[in-house]
């Protein structure tokens, strides 16, 4: 063998071992940053995290239940004006699209999800807070909404799409029309992929916090209602480790690690479900 | 019915009474409200930012002036601190990113790939102000006390190597994005090198290539469009990520040339002034920053989607 040979593969032994550098890094990286979190998160959570408001600044003690809650009600606000209006535009696009406005529609929902969330807070603060004149859970889930509706919409699309054309086919065939064809071939058909679609695209606006910041606002208390400044966890966890406190850096990292926990098994689950869902279908 | 279609209303109630047109009509109404929010959300943009756009003009992007006390607005600082964190972020990203995607589509057991790109994945999933807490209780220290006083002893003579350390900056912010914008740059990457027909592989192969040479002159340019455009698509999250690093910036509105310098971006001074701004030119200025982020951000989302499109097309095109 001569040298230029050796070297060369020297040279390729070399390379290929730093690309499994590489991908080992990338896991590496997710493995320490969630163990850390939950090794942090798991020694400051305790039971008053769950059940007690917040403490005024300095003091020890307290925990987020005002947040917990506030955070739910954003979300199911966000849910129930998002998936619905997100799932019915994914109908149009994979079944009524025609071929202009279909493209203008799929194309402005790539933008609006390619939009940085910070600018949907700024959207949302425009129509909703400044002519209401203050904070609210109202604002704050109009602004996942506007997150979540491309995602649904795509999603869904994507897994409709899917569903074989013979399927369609013969539901035609048998007298069936094109809307009961839909209803009850179709989306029966892609529901597991709809679902799971909907499922991550929940845990995504889950975790948001730029859109919440001057939308839902933040309150020390309870919630009065929708139309009232609400307290949500990622911006909880935001001013609280941004904060000069000890005790308000240790509640940081125990709702960091509850919000991720919640985000990731849900994730998790979504995934296992579709990946089995396959597999069946095969 | 051999009778020629009715006219006007009644054609109409015809159409409708057979279910499909309603059902079309309402699912179009629903598509139709994703282009209405869209176009509501320039036009909110461009209308709530005419204060500042009437009076500094284009001037606005070109002053590094920020002072809402004597009430100067100037867009500079902030976008040279979102292009700056962002090019850290990708210098260290793609090579990582790709080197990674490479292992997992060329090498790897399909196994260990699908696990691995299983677990990458996830990381995309964690919210960003998670990665804030993380950022800023750990990285931070450890790039105060070990990564920037390094960096200093040993390239201190550059410019951006040097002048006072203090663990918030543009590298620390840099870094953070790096590893967010990861998991985009490998994913997507790691589908366009599965892309790559065999035999490019294998005709490579046959004609004396090692297995190195086969992968780095047969099939990374093969899938170059798609690559790019899992960097453009990490870019234009880098650009646009708000909250981990408006936790580690260090909220200084000047211009440094040193990586370890505080500094600021669009999206974190929206976040950290947009609740306290006073005074209507204020808010409004910032609503413009926001006008330019998102301009920013949909022109490099064009492009990395026009390159993924690309790729996919030609990759079908071949037999």
């Amino acid at each position: 063998m001569t040298l230029r040979n050796r070297w060369r593969k020297t040279l390729s032994y070399v390379m290929l071992s730093l690309t499994g550098v590489c991908a080992l890094v990338a896991v590496c990286i997710l493995f320490l940053m969630l163990g850390y979190l939950v090794y942090n998160g798991w020694r400051s959570v305790d039971w008053d995290f769950f059940t007690k408001l917040p403490k005024s600044p300095g003091e020890t003690g307290g925990g987020m239940a005002n947040a917990i809650v506030g955070s739910f009600q954003i979300i199911l606000l966000a849910t129930v004006i998002g998936l619905p209006v997100g799932f019915m535009a994914g109908i149009y696009l994979s079944e009524f699209g025609g071929k202009t406005f279909a493209f203008l529609v799929r194309y402005m929902a790539d933008l609006l999800n390619g939009v940085p969330s910070i600018v949907i807070g700024i959207f949302a603060y425009a129509v909703i807070v400044i002519p209401m004149h203050v904070n609210s859970a109202l604002a704050g889930g109009f602004a996942l909404a506007v997150m979540l509706v491309p995602i649904t919409a795509r999603s869904t699309e994507q897994f409709m799409s899917s569903v074989p054309q013979t399927l369609r086919e013969g539901a035609l065939a048998l007298g069936a029309s094109k809307w009961k064809t839909i209803a009850t071939v179709v989306v029966p058909a892609a529901y597991r992929g709809i679902a799971t679609g909907m499922i991550l695209g929940v845990a995504r606006i889950a975790g948001e916090t730029a859109p919440l910041l001057f939308t839902s606002g933040n309150n020390a208390y309870m919630s009065g209602g929708f139309t009232q400044p609400t307290a949500s966890l990622p911006v909880m966890i935001f001013l609280r480790a941004t904060a000069p406190y000890e005790d308000w850096h240790r509640q940081a990292w125990a709702a960091g690690m509850v919000l991720l926990l919640l985000v990731l098994l849900v994730n998790i689950a979504a995934r296992l479900i579709l990946s089995r869902g396959i597999a069946v279908q095969k | 019915m051999s009778a020629p279609p009715p006219a006007g209303a009644r054609a109409l109630f015809l159409r409708l009474r057979s279910g499909d047109e309603v059902a079309r009509l309402i699912t179009l109404a629903f598509a139709s409200s994703i282009l209405l929010v869209t176009v509501g959300l320039v036009y909110q943009l461009w209308v709530t930012s005419s204060l500042p756009r009437h009076k500094f003009g284009f001037g606005f992007l070109t002053s590094s002036m920020w002072n809402p006390v004597t009430g100067q607005f100037g867009a500079l600082p902030f976008i040279y601190g979102t292009v700056f964190t962002s090019a850290i972020a990708l210098l260290i990203s793609v090579p990582l990113g790709v080197g990674a995607a490479i292992f997992l589509a060329e090498l790897a057991p399909p196994r260990i790939s699908s696990t691995f790109t299983f677990f990458i994945e996830l990381l995309a999933a964690v919210p960003s102000v998670i990665f804030g807490v993380l950022a800023i209780f750990t990285l931070v220290p450890l790039m105060r006390d070990y990564v920037e006083p390094f960096l200093k002893k040993t390239l201190g003579g550059l410019p951006i190597f040097s002048g006072p350390v203090f663990g918030f900056g543009y590298l620390t912010a840099g870094v953070i994005l790096a590893i967010m914008t990861l998991p985009f740059v490998i994913s997507i990457s790691r589908e366009a090198l599965l892309e790559v027909p065999t035999e490019q592989r294998e005709a490579a192969l046959a004609l004396g290539a090692t297995r190195w040479e086969s992968t780095w002159q047969a099939v990374v340019p093969y899938a170059r469009l798609g690559i790019f455009g899992s960097i453009f698509l990490g870019l234009a999250r880098a650009l646009g990520e708000t909250m981990a690093v408006t936790m580690v910036i260090g909220n200084d509105p000047t211009i440094h040339a040193s990586l370890f310098a505080p500094g600021y971006t669009i999206a974190a001074i929206i976040a950290n002034e947009f609740s306290e701004a006073t005074g209507d030119l204020y808010l409004q200025s910032l609503v413009e920053l926001g006008l330019v982020l998102f301009l920013l951000t949909i022109v490099i989302n064009a492009l990395a989607r026009l390159l993924i499109i690309a790729t996919t097309r030609r990759g079908s095109a071949q037999p």
